[in-house]
């Protein structure tokens, strides 16, 4: 104990930002008890993330099926001519169809013939819909070059005001109830999106600090040893890194298989409307990175709730 | 101005409060010069530890000023003061090793916080455990040690990293006589031969004899007084790595 050794040669000038991540691999790994994180953190942000991705393919197939569902309606316009008299219906109808065609900014028009309009009423009106007992009107679709909005329809009146009972709908119209209730459904998948964000960084605000009271003892010494913030963060970061990647890798898989079973379910009732709302590559891609978003999320609150406790020390 | 002149360190009518409380430490006036060997005694309560939390920077003064190796403490940043802790050595009263470390470990601490390569780490460690007679320890974690060989593992950690100035609270409270004075005699050794300045809180009067040169600084009720003299005056100049005393 009497001959001082020789000491390390000293390390060059530090830079916080050159010892952010020092200590490095097993020396960092010794720095903090092995307990670490507390608790399930992993399996709540396993059962977080998948209840996200769950919600987020919900709501790009809401969106998807709206777009599928509006696709080709949007500059649409149907034209009935009312009229009871069979013969005055089919010369008014022939009529607005010869005025439609004039027009600029049409791009088709067709009169539907009047057995496809009773065999499409049949359904609802029995097979006596073409008897005459049930007046049909004369129906004109209209396929326009742009989408039908209320400047086109207006036009499209006045230029049939010489048609006595003609009436002008854009068929969009007839989706808009569904189409607001689809985006409803949207906002609601955000909402919950950004509810469990939320969820899962107070899950992980309340673990970090749980772990950071437990290891305060050995924070201070590091502390006064002249460890830096950044160096003491990087060693919970690595844990947090460590547990929250398992989780989200988990609780991405688990989602995904929910919504690919969901989907095989819905493809099984084959029909139009829901085949629309199936997920694309992209949507795929954005569902993927569900988890990769988790754990930057756990990552920032952590780095957060540890910056805060570091301050409270001098 | 060169730090042997300034001194290490200075403190300018200095206070300290826990929160609402009356000072613990009031007008704390006096300047550390580098490679002398300071005792700090008083009663307990006396605010000894209080005034190493402020040497060792663990507690911003309440009022006054402090400069530390030519930078002032108070209007520091918190962000540059782990470079400003590096240049210390610490032996706390209760030791404050890591209980899941390895003596090995616990002394290594200081180098890898510092970014040391750990072959280096690896080869000055040994040294240093070997110096402080503790090798065949190094795989031993505190809990299994006794409160001596605990006390040489926080000394060889307080000084594997070259520390400008080691500060020791109450360092031979919880060993026996004979091992008391080794461990003085070790930081003897390090003031005379390293160079580094001293600063021992003791409450055992019979220690600073045992070290002649050294200077005491009395706190009694949260001031200080200087027996000595030498708080107020630079020490003699003396010898190549010698401590410096007047």
């Amino acid at each position: 104990m009497s001959t001082l050794p020789p000491l390390p040669p000293e390390s060059a000038p530090d830079e916080d930002d050159a010892l952010a991540e020092r200590p490095r691999g097993r020396a960092a790994a010794r720095l903090l008890p092995p307990s670490r994180l507390t608790g399930p953190i992993p399996w709540v942000i396993a059962i977080l993330i998948a209840l996200v991705v769950i919600a987020a393919a919900g709501g790009l197939a809401l969106r998807n099926l709206a777009t599928s569902a509006s696709a080709g309606l949007s500059s649409a316009v149907s034209v009935q001519v009312i009229e009871p008299n069979p013969e005055l219906r089919q010369a008014r109808g022939a009529a607005a169809a010869k005025v439609l065609a004039g027009m600029e900014g049409v791009a088709a028009v067709r009169q539907v013939p009047e057995a496809d309009l009773v065999a499409m009423l049949e359904p609802w009106l029995g097979a006596g819909a073409g008897g005459g007992d049930v007046p049909i009107p004369a129906l004109i679709d209209v396929e326009l070059e742009r989408t039908a909005g209320p400047v086109q329809i207006e036009r499209i009146q006045t230029a049939l005001a010489s048609v006595p009972g003609a009436r002008v709908d854009a068929q969009g119209d007839f989706l808009r109830p569904v189409n607001n209730a689809l985006a409803a459904l949207q906002w609601l998948a955000l909402g919950l999106i950004a509810l469990v964000a939320l969820a899962t960084a107070a899950a992980v605000w309340l673990a970090v600090r749980n772990a950071f009271a437990g290891a305060r003892e050995t924070v201070e010494i590091m502390h006064l040893l002249g460890a830096s913030q950044r160096q003491i963060a990087a060693v919970f970061l690595r844990d947090v890194l460590r547990e929250a990647a398992f989780g989200a890798v988990l609780g991405g898989a688990l989602g995904a298989a929910a919504v690919w079973l969901l989907g095989q379910q819905f493809t099984a009732l084959d029909s139009g409307m829901v085949s629309g709302g199936g997920l694309m590559l992209t949507d795929w891609l954005a569902i993927a990175a569900i988890p990769l978003a988790g754990v930057l999320l756990a990552l920032a609150t952590a780095r957060i709730t540890i910056a805060l406790a570091l301050k409270a020390m001098l | 101005m060169s730090d042997t002149l300034a001194g290490h360190v200075k403190f300018d009518n200095v206070g300290l409060r826990y929160g609402t409380d009356p000072e613990v430490l009031s007008n704390l006036s006096f300047t550390l010069f580098p490679g002398s060997f300071y005792f700090l005694t008083g009663a307990s309560g006396a605010g000894k530890t209080s005034l190493l939390k402020l040497l060792y920077l663990a507690q911003r003064p309440s009022r006054g000023a402090i400069r530390m190796f030519g930078q002032d403490l108070v209007t520091m940043p918190q962000g540059r003061l782990p470079e400003l802790r590096r240049n210390l050595g610490v032996v706390f009263q209760n030791f404050r090793l890591v209980p899941h470390l390895t003596a090995f470990d616990n002394v290594a601490l200081p180098l890898r916080l510092a970014g040391t390569e750990e072959k280096r780490v690896v080869k000055a460690v040994a040294d240093m455990l070997d110096w402080v007679g503790l090798s065949h320890r190094a795989h031993a974690v505190p809990a299994t040690m006794s409160g001596g060989e605990q006390q040489r593992v926080a000394i060889a950690r307080a000084v594997i990293g070259r520390p400008k100035m080691l500060i020791a609270d109450e360092p031979t409270g919880n060993v026996d006589p004979d091992m008391a004075l080794k461990l003085l005699r070790l930081f003897e050794a390090l003031n005379n031969r390293v160079g580094t300045t001293v600063v021992v809180a003791t409450h055992d009067v019979h220690l600073l004899k045992k070290v002649p040169d050294s200077l005491i600084m009395r706190l009694h009720k949260g001031q200080l007084s200087d027996p000595t003299g030498a708080l107020r005056y630079p020490p003699r100049p003396s010898a190549p790595g010698g401590s410096g005393a007047a």
